[in-house]
């Protein structure tokens, strides 16, 4: 494989933007945002440049890496800190860094009345970089090391209104949601380390035919629970509700667009490991099912802006995750849609964000309303946002999601009914609580009291809405057209057969529609023809309240992990006070007691002294005497 | 005469030095016994040299006298001091030690 020595440059610059910023401190204060944004610019030109140069090369000669530095090596075991940039980690560097740089733009004025935006837009760049390190590792061990400057970066990210208690407890949240995941890799990377003696994903896949199936299931499931934790799928998914305590521009990024599709990332860069575990895969595939369907039912029942839009992050996830358990035949178009995804719901985060700055921050979409006529730039972006999301061709999500359905579909005998009946079911839910959100914001009647004085957001917030915008009206077309995007990952894949196909693609595209506009109906005669109530009505269903719980969630963890957790915790606090503090005591009490006996020795006359050293010095003899003779 | 009765006496006089430090109770009276007790072995250190036909003893016995004379000096000078204090001599009242 060809070496390129200037990969690392890629994440060189946004990691520089970071330390400067951290270490200058408030000396920055002027200066920081601007230099964090072009930071992310520069490397987003540099990915450019990659593009081009790996354009220009023939399909198997396209990868290229370099190696940093020899990490560990213990013997036989060797591990470079090296980075791969090939086909798959070139969409992830230009949509972390692409997206990436828009939100820096729109941060500059989201952020401009926070004095602590040099702080920001330093977590914003550490973000940068460590996401970039993910994508860019060559092994499972770099790739850790990225993840973990994620996750890190997620938590700082959401408490940064750390002064308020619940935003805080968000970002622990997350954290600890996350580090089960985490604990994931760290198994699937021990495995892999134990069974097969490597790490690097090229030794693993080679490896991988000739190791048994059940080392593949072993590494395949922990490579899932690592996946579950970071892209919030079931059972791992409460935390990306709470996470929108975090500013808007870092759900937009972080929470929608790049970090929690690092699990998908996971399971596409890992093919070979479930292409040879077909049980691991199996799991993949009701995961995604699983949350496609869960995270749409909790998207219907928000009704706050940003937690509708996180549900329905978390949906899509569950699409793309689907997608990739689908085995080669889903891969790219898990990928596809995560590309298009990262617009579209970028887009619409933003334009949240747009809303909220313009509504004093209020983020009740039952307090809205009628915003049309105030904010028509948000309203044209978001609209594209919408109509991509919900797959109305032929903008960006119809192509990629119909691709994911009709993959599921032909995924070969019930299976395939199944999967491809939850995806459309996922569909028509999806084009519900969109066009809920839509009508409740925008089109009906208003909601807000005279306080309010809502405002389209200044050029430096917009420009990067509408660019994003665009991107999702013509990115799905242009990934789709003449299947590009397929044949540019192909290489990295196995060669898969044709499927037989159950319906025609047309008629799939049809069945799709047709449920989206039933989706699309319904909400309308429900929010746009009636009345929407500017308070969540009390009387309603016990599904409606369950769902707006977020379907229990939190309540099962409690009941499962947490109280147990704490029973166990408190026990141990009870031994620890017990029989280890008991311990520790006792032997002080025993030193005590024995010294105050000996106390009394102590009479100070020094007659007794004298009788004493007498008592011994004769004893002293006598015994030496008996010894002797 | 046999060299064993100087060894006798000398276990007498260390006897009665001991009993005399034990059971007497003004200081001068407790320092004499002592000095009593030295001299003992004294005794018995120039005895065993006589029986062994060696100076090793002998010689032992005038450090034994050095250091002798040094302790008077410094005991009795504590002893002086500790009168002028307390108004007596009795080695019982100075007790505040287990205090």
């Amino acid at each position: 494989m060809a070496t390129n020595n200037g990969l690392v440059y890629l994440i060189a610059l946004p990691l520089f933007g970071a330390l400067t910023l951290l270490l200058l401190g408030r000396k920055a204060d002027k200066w920081g945002h601007l230099l964090a944004t072009a930071m992310s610019a520069g490397s987003f030109a540099f990915g450019l440049v990659q593009l081009s140069q790996m354009l220009d090369r023939e399909a198997e000669l396209r990868p290229v890496t370099q190696k940093l530095f020899t990490w560990i090596s213990v013997g036989s075991f060797n591990v470079d800190a090296a980075l791969l940039l090939d086909q798959l980690s070139i969409c992830f560097v230009l949509l972390i860094t692409g997206v990436g740089t828009l939100i820096h733009i729109y941060s500059i004025s989201y952020m401009s009345h926070d004095e602590d935006r040099r702080r920001f837009f330093a977590y914003l760049n550490l973000f940068i970089a460590s996401m970039l390190l993910l994508v860019l590792g060559d092994s499972y061990l770099n790739l850790y090391v990225g993840w973990e400057g994620v996750g890190l970066a997620s938590y700082l990210l959401i408490g940064f209104w750390n002064k308020k208690p619940a935003y805080a407890t968000a970002s622990k949240k997350a954290f600890v949601m996350n580090r089960i995941g985490d604990m994931g890799l760290s198994f699937a990377i021990m495995i892999a380390f134990a069974s097969l003696g490597t790490v690097s994903f090229s030794g693993v896949k080679e490896h991988a035919h000739h190791a048994s199936e059940a080392t593949m299931t072993a590494i395949g499931i922990m490579l899932l629970i690592a996946a579950v934790g970071k892209s919030a799928q079931f059972p791992l998914q409460a935390w990306l509700g709470d996470a929108m305590a975090g500013p808007t521009p870092v759900s937009a990024l972080i929470h929608a667009a790049t970090m929690v599709t690092a699990g998908v990332y996971l399971i596409v860069r890992s093919n070979f490991v479930f292409d040879a575990a077909p049980n691991a895969q199996l799991l993949v595939v009701i995961v995604g099912a699983i949350t496609l369907l869960f995270g749409a039912i909790i998207g219907m029942a928000k009704d706050d802006i940003k937690k509708a839009l996180a549900a329905s992050t978390m949906s899509q996830i569950g699409y793309m995750i689907l997608a990739s358990g689908l085995g080669p035949a889903g891969y790219a178009y898990a990928i596809m849609h995560l590309l298009t995804h990262g617009f579209f719901k970028a887009g619409m985060f933003l334009g949240a964000g747009s809303v909220m700055h313009g509504m004093n921050d209020e983020v009740d979409m039952r307090k809205y309303g009628g915003l049309r006529k105030f904010m028509p730039i948000t309203f044209v972006t978001f609209g594209l946002g919408y109509l991509a999301i919900i797959g109305v061709p032929p903008f960006a999500g119809f192509y990629s999601k119909d691709m994911i359905i009709e993959t599921a579909l032909n995924a070969g005998g019930a299976k395939g009914i199944i999967l491809g009946t939850i995806t459309l079911i996922g569909a028509a839910i999806t084009a519900f609580y969109m066009t809920r959100v839509m009508i409740m914001t925008f089109t009906s009647p208003k909601r807000w009291d005279d306080n309010q004085h809502p405002h389209e957001s200044p050029a430096l917030m917009w420009i990067p809405m509408a660019i994003l915008a665009i991107g999702s009206v013509i990115s799905g077309y242009l990934l789709y057209q003449g299947k590009a995007f397929k044949h540019w990952l192909e290489p990295l894949f196995e060669k898969h057969g044709e499927h037989t196909e159950l319906l025609p693609p047309i008629v799939v595209s049809g069945l799709a529609l047709t449920m989206v506009a039933i989706g699309v109906a319904i909400a309308v005669i429900k929010y746009q023809l009636s009345e929407v109530d500017s308070v969540a009505p009390e009387k309603v269903s016990i599904f409606t309240r369950i769902a707006r719980r977020d379907l229990l969630q939190d309540d099962v963890n409690e009941a499962l992990f947490m109280r147990p957790g704490q029973a166990l915790t408190s026990a141990l606090v009870k031994v620890d006070d017990s029989v280890v503090d008991g311990a520790v005591r006792g032997v002080g009490k025993m030193a005590l007691g024995s010294g105050s006996a000996l106390r009394k020795t102590q009479t100070g006359f020094v007659r007794s002294y004298a009788v004493l050293i007498l008592i011994g010095a004769a004893s002293l003899i006598a015994a030496i005497w008996v010894v002797t003779t | 005469m046999s060299l064993d009765n100087y060894l006798y006496l000398s276990a007498i006089l260390f006897t009665i030095g001991a009993v005399g430090v034990v059971v007497r109770r003004n200081a001068i009276v407790v320092f004499m016994c002592i000095e009593l007790m030295l001299n003992a072995a004294n005794l018995s250190l120039v005895t065993f040299a006589r029986i062994n036909g060696t100076l090793d003893g002998q010689v032992i016995a005038f450090f034994t006298m050095v250091v002798a004379a040094c302790e008077v000096v410094v005991g009795l000078a504590i002893i002086v001091t500790i009168y002028r204090s307390r108004r007596s001599a009795s080695i019982d009242d100075a007790s505040l030690l287990k205090r």
